[in-house]
Order: structure tokens, then sequence, then C-alpha cells
């Protein structure tokens, strides 16, 4: 067997991975990435990016339909019509774009990407089987990263079907072959209702279930309400406080029952199971290095490293939130380390963003979380009701929150809801990693007419001097 | 009002540059005349600076331990009537902070600013001010607040930034914290228990009197190769003789120590050994031996050892020498010996007494050429006459600049010192 040495070796080519090595290998560390499918894992070609593809496909589509009623804007068109082989190739083609130009920022950073399936010999040394079953190699190394990522979980209920049956994941909702009559979504999380709401916006018969008595549970409800709005206005059937039992016995339904233990039927001939992801910690040889867990998750510090020295673990695999943008930071800290310098993982905040209709944005502490933290706080919302730019979009649902410390007016969270809101999502990030105080973001200048003035707003309104409200 | 201003004066003979050893007053004080503004410090001799004038201090000159030109700004002081600055200097002095020049008439406003010169506060009180959020300490437990900047700022030095106070908005730190805790500058740890882990770092510049003895031992230890030399004495007879002066004289001419009687019996090897009574200048190549015997005594004080001089302790019989050691020490240790007093000895002695220990190897006062160091004198059990008896015996520790001074030289000059003392009548010889 073919044995080869480095100094930094990476098992997964996501956002965490991905970014870790250019960045180490910019730091002069001699780096081998091993990856088993496409570059930029999940998130490049089954999530973040595909789905956003998706979204804007629906938006679009949805728009002419708009159009094509009376629209007050006076724009006429013709009965729409979709193609969505074209749409899913164009989506295919955006995905390709960016996995081309990871696969090409590695190249020009030195980093040797190794295609092939992973697996831990022990903590220095790993063995790789390519893709194209040639020879298996080993690779022995300093440090160790592990950035495998997660994958969609399944309900014991309702298993995944076999490629081409009704039962899906995310992955199969991202490159459909064709459009089902009905879709039923189970989970309202923001996978379920981001791809629920492209289905609907389609012309697919959506109903969502979900076991929480409200949707995108994981939100406050204050954020969540214009989104549940949005769910009726379009004609998505939401059933709340529901449990699935799995299909019926023709497989063209999914059987659920209610709190009131009233079993029904929701006819589907496609069920997409969007109920959150499990790291991938089997199946690779982690467990044989023994590492701490916590819980799912294995468990690391604030330096991103494992309970073995020198292997180190970052992304979905490590825990929540997981989101891409905590991996690439994380990756880029990791490489910072290994290269000598001191570094912690400690971001005032991680923003989250769900890309429904309207979208939400949190970044930091709701109200209520700055509650249970013990923090004494304030808090004020500006709606896009009262924004002209929000009504000259057609878009004055929605609002911006802002909460801040009552003792010196530090800024400790931010949520947003509304369309187009996750640019916000800048400022807001901004703001709460620099430290500003409601002060700082309503003494700055936002340009009119734009979205960001609601930013303003809120902090003013939080001062008690709103002047626009 | 008028401003005045006070400028460092020439304070030693061809003294260039003055350090800063302390700050009596603080921007804002107001000070009455005389009253010590400020201790300068020369090679060794710290000086207090007093005012001439009664007033409020606007600004200082530097903070302790720079280093100022002799006539630089050292201080100024809002006064009532007319100061002694007429206008606004067209180049301000070097040493002033830019902002702080302005004309009398707006004297108040130069106060604020003029707080930037004292060491700690500057960030954080213009900010404070600045601020309507004032700048709170952190409660224990609260993450600290900082840019991301910042943070990377800090951890770039080593800082991890709990242990540094936050003076911007809401306790924000900044850039100006992380240097302000580079330099020392940072709250006292929380008080915890006895056995708490204690993780914090105290950063002490070396500055002062400490910075002169940091700099005059490494100067002896990199210059001079030490030839160390132990030997031990019998003091018995010494000692019994010690005794019995006090006893008869004690009450008359003040009591004696063992120190006169070393001294005397150096003073008296050094006639044999003028190579050692000498001031090596290794830059010239010339080595100056000295008919006068200028005895340095190393002397602990509260802000370290200091040498001051017994000069011509040939001239001394035992009870001037000891009056006049005594008084030295006194003067030395209360900051009020002269210049000269601390300065131009030919050898030099040290002794810790009860401390002094068994052996010792003392560094050579640079330039001088030797040292004698006195260790712990105590009865041991020796043989005289084939018969175990109890003596007072004594080692003596002594170095030599081996390269002027060569080692049967030195052995040979603390035998004769050792004769001295063991047979102490012949101190008395001439």
């Amino acid at each position: 067997m073919q044995t080869q040495t480095t100094t930094l070796l990476i098992i997964g080519g996501g956002p965490g991975g991905y970014v870790a090595a250019i960045r180490a290998a910019q730091l002069g560390i001699a780096t081998v990435l091993v990856e088993g499918e496409q570059l930029g894992g999940a998130c490049l070609n089954v999530g973040c990016i595909p789905s956003k593809a998706l979204i804007h496909v629906a938006d679009e589509f949805d728009k002419t339909r708009h159009f094509a009623g009376n629209s007050p804007l006076g724009i006429r068109v013709q009965a729409p019509s979709l193609d969505i082989e074209t749409a899913v190739r164009w989506k295919d083609s955006v995905v390709a774009k960016l996995t081309g130009g990871v696969a090409a920022l590695l190249k020009k950073n030195s980093v040797r990407v190794v295609k092939g399936w992973a697996k831990i010999v022990d903590g220095k040394t790993v063995e790789v089987s390519p893709a194209d079953a040639t020879e298996p190699l080993r690779i022995a190394c300093e440090h160790l990263l592990l950035a495998t990522g997660a994958r969609s979980t399944a309900l014991p209920t309702l298993p995944f079907s076999e490629p081409g049956g009704p039962v899906i994941s995310s992955t199969e909702a991202l490159s459909p072959a064709d459009l089902p009559k009905r879709l039923v979504v189970v989970g309202a999380g923001y996978i379920g209702l981001e791809l629920g709401f492209v289905y609907r916006k389609l012309g697919v018969a959506v109903a969502v279930v979900e076991a929480q008595p409200r949707v995108l549970p994981a939100y406050d409800e204050e954020l969540t309400k214009p989104v549940a709005a949005a769910l009726k206005q379009l004609g998505i059937d939401v059933h709340l406080d529901c449990s699935v039992l799995g299909l019926n016995a023709q497989n063209n339904a999914v059987r659920i029952r209610n709190a009131q233990g009233e079993e029904t039927e929701l006819a589907a001939d496609r069920v997409l199971v969007a109920v959150g992801r499990q790291p991938r910690t089997a199946g690779w040889g982690l467990e044989t290095l023994l590492l701490d867990m916590a819980g799912r998750f294995v468990k690391i510090d604030a330096e991103c490293r494992t309970s073995m020295r020198n292997v180190w673990a970052i992304g979905d695999l490590t825990g929540e939130p997981m989101l891409a943008h905590r991996a690439m930071a994380q990756g880029e800290m990791v490489a910072a380390i290994i290269a000598g310098k001191r570094r912690h993982f400690t971001p005032a905040a991680i923003p989250a963003v769900c890309f429904t209709d309207p979208e939400i944005v949190v970044v930091g502490q709701s109200p209520q979380e700055a509650e249970l933290a013990g923090l004494d706080c304030i808090h004020a919302l500006f709606p896009f009701a009262a924004n002209g730019r929000a009504l000259t979009l057609e878009s004055a649902t929605g609002f911006v929150r802002v909460v801040a410390r009552r003792d010196n007016h530090l800024i400790v969270g931010w949520q947003a809801v509304g369309r187009g809101v996750s640019e916000l999502c800048t400022a807001f990030s901004h703001s709460i990693e620099m430290g500003a105080c409601l002060e700082d973001v309503a003494g700055t200048i936002h340009a009119h007419p734009t979205l960001g003035e609601a930013v303003q707003e809120a902090a003013l309104r939080a001062l008690g001097h709103a002047v626009h409200i | 009002m008028g401003i005045h201003i006070i400028k460092m004066p020439d304070i030693g003979e061809g003294i260039a540059e003055v350090e800063l050893a302390a700050w009596n007053v603080q921007p804002g004080d107001l000070v009455v005349e005389d009253q010590t503004l400020a201790d300068v410090m020369t090679d060794k001799a710290t000086v207090e600076i007093p005012s001439p004038v009664a007033g409020k201090v606007l600004a200082l000159g530097g903070k302790a331990g720079d280093v100022l030109p002799v006539g630089a700004e050292l201080i100024r002081i809002e006064v009532a009537g007319e100061g002694n600055l007429r206008e606004v200097p067209a180049a301000p002095a070097a040493v002033m902070p830019p902002q702080s020049p302005a004309p009398p008439a707006t004297t108040v406003a130069v106060a604020k600013p003029a707080v930037s010169p004292a060491p700690t506060f500057a960030p954080a009180a213009r900010k404070a001010a600045a601020c309507p959020l004032a700048a709170v300490a952190r409660p224990p437990g609260e993450k600290p607040l900082a840019s991301p900047a910042v943070r990377q700022y800090a951890w770039d030095r080593g800082i991890e930034l709990q242990f540094v106070t936050g003076s911007g908005p809401a306790g924000r730190i900044l850039r100006a914290d992380v240097d302000a805790h580079v330099a020392g500058n940072r709250a006292a740890p929380a008080q915890s228990s006895r056995n708490a882990p204690q993780d914090w770092e105290e950063a002490i510049p070396v500055i002062g009197l400490r910075r002169k003895i940091a700099q005059k031992m490494q100067e002896a230890k990199r210059h001079i190769p030490h030839f160390a030399y132990v030997e031990e004495i019998d003091m018995t007879e010494c000692e019994a003789l010690r005794v019995k002066l006090n006893d008869k004289y004690a009450a008359t001419r003040g009591k004696l120590t063992l120190l006169p009687l070393l001294l005397r019996a150096i003073v008296l090897a050094l006639r044999e050994f003028p190579q050692i009574n000498a001031r090596y200048d290794d830059t010239a190549d010339v080595v100056t031996r000295y008919g006068a015997v200028h005895l340095g005594v190393a002397t602990q004080t509260d802000g370290g050892l200091m040498v001051p001089v017994l000069r011509h302790a040939e001239t001394h019989d035992l009870w001037s020498s000891a009056a006049e050691v005594a008084r030295l020490a006194e003067a030395t240790r209360t900051g009020k010996a002269t210049r000269e007093e601390l300065a131009g000895s030919t050898i030099t002695i040290t002794s810790l007494g009860a401390l002094g220990g068994i052996v010792s190897t003392p560094v050579i006062n640079y330039p001088e050429v030797a040292i004698v160091g006195v260790n712990r004198m105590a009865l041991r059990p020796m043989i005289r006459d084939g018969q175990v008896v109890a003596r007072q015996m004594m080692n003596l520790s002594s170095s030599f600049d081996h390269r002027v001074v060569d080692g049967m030289d030195a052995a040979k000059f603390i035998q004769v010192v050792r004769g001295y003392l063991e047979f102490p009548a012949t101190l008395f010889v001439e």
C-alpha cells in the first residue's frame, strides 16, 4: 500500500473542510483534503446553494402567475408554464460553477485533494479508498481535522425510499425529475418550509405536518406569525400537533394522528421528510479514536480540539448551530492555530437565516432568550409597513426587532422577518460583533430609501424616539 | 491665571539625561510652594524636585521611567497671576503631547487633554467623557466585549481578553485597553481563597534604581571574569577584642560592630596590594591604583541595593569609621545621600550580617577590581593543639577581576586580611 505524509489531513470537503484547507495552505501548511463525493459538501451540492436556486425559480414563477392574475402593477402576462427539467439543469449549473470554483481555489493554493472515502486507522493515519477503486492510499499526518458534516435524519415510521420511491429527503427534493401533484412535507423547520414554499409556488399542492404546536418552532412566535400567514395565503395545508404514523397501505397517503388522537390520511404522491440532520459519526472509523462526545456530536473546546491531541473537529459534526458559516469560521481558525497563531472560537453571535417567504433572520438573543439568560433587556420593533422602500417592493409585512441591555444599551440581539431581510443580517452581525450600543446604530446614517432604515428606526424606538412611527 | 513651566534642572556634573523615578503629583492636583513634585534619578542618587510655585498641575512631561534631557519641560502648573509661559511656543517641547500647548486664555480647555500624559487612564478617561454610557468594570462571569480586530490584536500578543478591562461604551475593550494591559496597567485580580488557582501575571517595569542596578550588574558580569576565593577566619580573638572595647568605650564612643575591624584589616592589607585597591578602565586599558581607600559599603534600601562610600577609610579609626558608615547607611536608606557619597569607591565590602550564609559569590562593583563578602560568624568545633575547641569562625567570600588581579595575589591579600583579624593586635601596629 502506498503511504504518504502530510502536515494537515482534512476529512470532508464541505464549507468547513475546504475553507480550512485553503487557509492552511495559505499559511504554508502542507495540506491534504479527502472528499468522497463532491467538493463543497452538503452546502454547495444539496443544501444552501441549490435550495436558494430553486427558491429563486419558484419566486420568479410565482411572480409571473401573480402578473397573470389582476396585478395592481398593471403588468399582464399570458398563462405562464414551467419546464422543471430546465430549471433543475440551471440550478445544477449554478452548483457546478461554485464547486468548480472551490476545486480551482484548492488547486491554486496547492492543496492536494484526494477523491475517496476516508477511514481512520489511528489519530495520525487515515486510509483512503479512492472512488475509482484503485489501490487504497494510506496518509500519515501530524494534524487530523474531522469535517464530515451531517446527513438528513430519517423517521423510523417513514424511512427514506429506494431511489425513485415516494419518501425523499431534501437532497432528492432539490433535484426533482418531475413535479408531484401532491407533496406532504414532514417537519415544519426551516428546511421543510423552504422547500414547501418552493413546491407550492411551482404549483404543487403542499401539506405540512409538524409535531410541535406551531411552524418554525426554533424561532420565537412573533417572528413566525408572518410566515404562518403566508403559508395560509399560499394555500399550504398546515397540520400542527400531529405525529406521523407512516404511509398507508396503497403508499399514496401519509397517515397522521393529531393531539386529540384522531387519525387522518394526507394524500401524497411524494413525501419529503425534513425532521433535522444528524452528524456523520459512524462508518469511517471515528469510533476507534474513542473521542469524548457531546451527545451525538464530537466534543470540542473553544479551539476546536477534540479530546485527542492534534485531532480537530469542525462544523456539523461538532453540534448546533449546524450552519455553513460556523464551519467556515471554525475551519479558518483551526488552520491559524495549527500555523502557530493564538485563536479562539468566540463569536458574539452566529447569524441564522430562514429563506421562507417572508424571510427570517436572527442574530444573537431574542427577548425571551435574553430574559432566560438573566439579562435585563429592552426591545423594540419597527414594522416594514412604515418603511417606504418596503411599500415600493409590495412587501410591507414583517418587522425588524432589536434587543439591548437596559443598563448600558449594548445590543444583544436582532431579529427580522420580511421579504429580502436576509441581507440585513450583515448589519445585524456586524453591530453585535463590534459591541455596538443602541446609540451607535441610531446615530449611523442609513441610506434612504432602503429596508435598512428599519434597522436604525428599531434602535431609535428602543431609545424611545423613533421618527417614523 | 498663567502657566508656569518647570524644566528638568541640571542636578549633577556632566549629566545630560535624568530619569523620572516617580511622580508625587498628578494632573489636576493642587500643589503648594516647595511641595515635592517628582523624584528624579541620576546614576544612583535620587533627587526631589520641589515646586517653586503654588498652583494646579496641568500636565506632566513624561511618565515614571522616562529619561528626560536636562532642560526638557518637566511639568506645567497653572498659577495665579502671570506664569513664565508668555506665548504658545512655536515648536512645543519635544516631550509634551502635541495637544497640550494652548494659549493661556483657554487653560480650562487645556485641562482635559492634558490628562493624556498620565499613563494609565488616558484612553479611558477621554472615552468616558465623550460617551454618556460610562465604562463599567465587567461583572465576574460576563463575557468580554471586543471587536474581532481587537480580539485578534490581543491574542496575537498572548493576552486573554477576560483579563482586560474595557473602557469603551458598555465596557467594550478597545485596542488602547489591550495596550494599557500590555503596559501592566490592569485591574487587580479579584480576591479569592488562598487555594484558588492564581492565573494573574504582573508586568513590573524595570525603571529607576532597579534599572540602574540591573545595568550595573549586567555590566560587571559581562565585562569582568570573576575569580572567587573563600577563606575561613578564626574570629575568636577579634570578637573578644570587640567585646572588650565595647565594654570599655561603648558609653562614650558608641558601640562597635565587626565591620570597623574588618575595614581596618582591609585598609592595612591594601597597603601591600595596591593592585587590588584600583579601578580598571577596560576601554582605555588603564588600571588606576589609588592611595586613598574609598571603601564602598553595599547597603540594602527599600528601593534596592546601593553602595555609599566611606571616603578615605585609611584616615578613620574604629569609632569614626563606625559612625561614618552608620551615617552613610541612614542617608542612603532615606534617599538623602548625595551623589558624591554614592560614587567613587575603589573597593567594596558586602555583608548580609546574620543572613551571610556560608559562602557567597559577590559581584564586583564595576569598574573596581575586588569585592569582599562577609559570611555569617558562628561557633564551630575546631582543632587547636590537638584538642577540639569551640571557635568563632567566619568565612570571607571575595571576588576579583581576574584580568588584572592574579589568583596568587588575591589569595595572598585575603591571607593578609586573615592574619590581621586572627591576631587583632597587629591591627594597631604601625
